[in-house]
């Protein structure tokens, strides 16, 4: 039952990581752009819920009616003073932007709040749990971030392919001088997408907080996990993605039951198999 | 007739740069006898930066392969250091030497892996990469695990039992590293593979179509580029004298910085990280009370300059100028009849 457990347990992990994951998707997936302080903008966000429900005395989840806005226009901001500048040049730039963000976001945090690690409290909701089978029970919990990404997963599939905005998404990521003489401004449209992709970040965020504990340099690992369950899952493929964050979140939950130890590396591991064996990813998207 | 012309590389500049540097050169050996102890340590912290910013700039400045992962080479010559020395009694110097053999054979199956990620998700793979070098250490007891270990003073005075031989045996290698990483990268680009790799940077398509093989190039610098970095890594925890994995695969000491210099000093520019190396120090010299405001002072510059001058401080400079100390590119030249 141990077992059972675990991949279970994977499983509702991995809805997390597809919505790690969703976020840096939908950027690429538009402007080709990779964002290496993605990770870090999911513990920015982890740390802006801490402030505002220490401020506020609202609950966790609750705060995001101010974390979401705040990390979409902070995305936006980010999109249009230091990434649009970098798009459409050459490889390297934007790549090193976001590599300094990184940085500067860790390294910010650090000072700001110390390299202590944190966790938001969620109340009698982080115990309460269902049991399914005798031996098995799911945490509500876990099954309500698993729901919540599965939606946003869905709302961003919905967005992308049938809204207006989705549309001119589409029209930049094909062709973006087209696309400009279609009246669609690449700049703030490359503005809009940072900030979806901030707002899921910023639920991410928060559903982090609730769920581990983090400290200033749990950005990158973030980063890699979402990268992962997009290579995994293969690329321009949201549901895909949702199906490399369920088989990244086993991965590491066998891992952890084998040691400790491995939690982290068994994901890794996986990854460079799936790599290896798959290279476009299990899913790859048909075109 | 048209024989009024001749095709050279080398520059009036470019010359009397050979002999200046041959002049540096001479006091940087002697440096044992006229700098002290921490000097000595210092430079030696210096020339490693140099090789590992000029090893990054020929991957990414002039490959196109942006690795945000070569901490795994780092820490893998480091360890290869410590167990070569602690477990089979090899010369740390000789060990040096191995750590680099078997980084460069270690990184043949990696190098295909990861080629199959392209551009920017390349970066990303490299830096998970590392982090299975991590945590693999981690789990290695015999090698200290998560917390690392110490070299054992025999294999410290294996080196020479003398204290002033040893720092200077230790401070020389330093320097012969830096060398060769710099002889490599500007004798590399000076070859038949410099000039496909200039053409495969800034046409994948175009070069390809032209007889490159853009994989065998790619495959070779990586390959080459692990080992110099994996020796890199061996000497600087050599001169640590200690090991452990945060500190072997950090992406902060041995990518974030090392990446700011590049793009600080010029990318895609021989003199370019040199440049870069000496402005981190003398930077580090005077604002490390700052602590990891330092790095966020760095991260913004970096930042900056990617967005303002994407080639750097040489680059402005070179441009301005025309000045190139250590040119690689071939120029017609008439002569006057």
């Amino acid at each position: 039952m141990d077992w059972v457990n675990a991949i279970v347990q994977g499983v509702l992990l991995g809805g997390l990581y597809a919505l790690f994951a969703a976020g840096l998707s939908l950027i690429f997936g538009v402007m080709r752009l990779v964002n290496i302080a993605h990770g870090d903008l999911i513990v920015l966000a982890a740390y802006i819920a801490l402030v505002v429900v220490h401020a506020t005395g609202l609950h966790p989840l609750a705060s995001a009616i101010i974390v979401v806005p705040l990390m979409a226009a902070i995305g936006y901001g980010l999109q249009r003073l230091l990434l649009n500048p970098t798009i459409g040049k050459d490889l390297l730039s934007p790549l090193l932007v976001t590599f300094g963000i990184s940085v500067i976001l860790q390294n910010g945090l650090l000072a700001t709040f110390t390299a202590d690690s944190r966790r938001l409290a969620a109340g009698a909701l982080e115990t309460a749990s269902i049991q399914v089978l005798p031996g098995l029970s799911l945490g509500i919990l876990p099954l309500f971030m698993f729901a919540v990404s599965v939606l946003l997963i869905f709302g961003l599939e919905w967005i992308f392919y049938r809204t207006s905005l989705g549309r001119a998404f589409r029209a930049t990521s094909d062709d973006a001088e087209i696309a400009q003489l279609m009246m669609i401004d690449r700049r703030h449209i490359f503005g809009m997408a940072m900030a979806l992709s901030a707002g899921v970040v910023a639920i991410a965020g928060i559903f982090l907080a609730i769920r581990t504990n983090f400290d200033p340099s749990s950005g990158p690992t973030r980063l890699l996990f979402g990268f992962e369950a997009v290579i995994i899952g293969g690329l321009g493929n949201l549901w895909g993605t949702l199906a490399g964050g369920i088989v990244l979140g086993v991965a590491q939950g066998i891992g952890a039951q084998i040691s400790p130890g491995w939690q982290i590396l068994a994901g890794h591991l996986v990854f460079f198999l799936v790599l290896a064996l798959r290279p476009k990813g299990l899913f790859p998207r048909m075109d | 007739m048209h024989a009024g012309f001749s095709i050279e590389r080398s520059t009036a500049t470019s010359r009397v740069t050979a002999i200046a540097t041959l002049v540096l050169l001479v006091g940087l050996v002697a440096a044992p006898w006229w700098a002290d102890r921490a000097n000595i340590r210092l430079l030696g912290e210096i020339y490693s930066f140099i090789a590992l910013a000029s090893l990054w700039n020929l991957l990414a400045g002039y490959t196109g392969l942006v690795s945000v992962g070569q901490q795994a080479y780092v820490g893998f010559g480091g360890y290869a250091l410590f167990a070569l020395a602690m477990f089979l009694g090899v010369h740390p110097l000789l060990a040096i030497l191995l750590a680099g053999v078997l980084g460069a054979l270690i990184a043949i199956p990696l190098a295909p892996l990861l080629f199959r990620l392209q551009g920017a998700y390349f970066a990303i793979g490299t830096w998970a990469l590392a982090e299975v070098f991590r945590l693999g250490f981690a789990q290695l007891s015999v090698l200290g695990g998560g917390s690392g270990t110490s070299l054992t003073a025999s294999v410290v005075t294996g080196i020479a039992a003398n204290r002033d031989v040893r720092e200077m045996l230790v401070y020389w290698t330093a320097l012969a590293l830096a060398l060769a990483a710099l002889a490599f990268v500007i004798l590399l680009l000076r070859s038949r593979m410099g000039l496909a790799l200039t053409a495969l940077r800034d046409s994948e398509i175009a070069s390809e179509s032209l007889g490159i093989d853009i994989w065998r190039s790619k495959l070779f610098v990586y390959v080459a580029v692990a080992g110099l970095t994996s020796m890199t890594g061996a000497f600087i925890f050599l001169q640590k004298l200690r090991i452990s994995p945060d500190a072997a695969f950090s992406v902060n000491d041995w990518t974030a910085y090392v990446i700011f210099i590049a793009v600080i000093g010029g990318i895609g520019t021989i003199e370019g990280p040199i440049v870069g190396t000496i402005l981190f120090f003398l930077l580090r010299e005077t604002l490390s009370d700052l602590g990891t405001t330092y790095l966020l002072i760095l991260g913004a510059v970096a930042i900056l300059v990617m967005l303002k001058a994407p080639k750097g401080l040489w680059g402005i400079l070179a441009s301005k100028t025309g000045l190139s100390l250590v040119p690689t590119r071939r120029r017609v030249a008439f002569q006057d009849q």
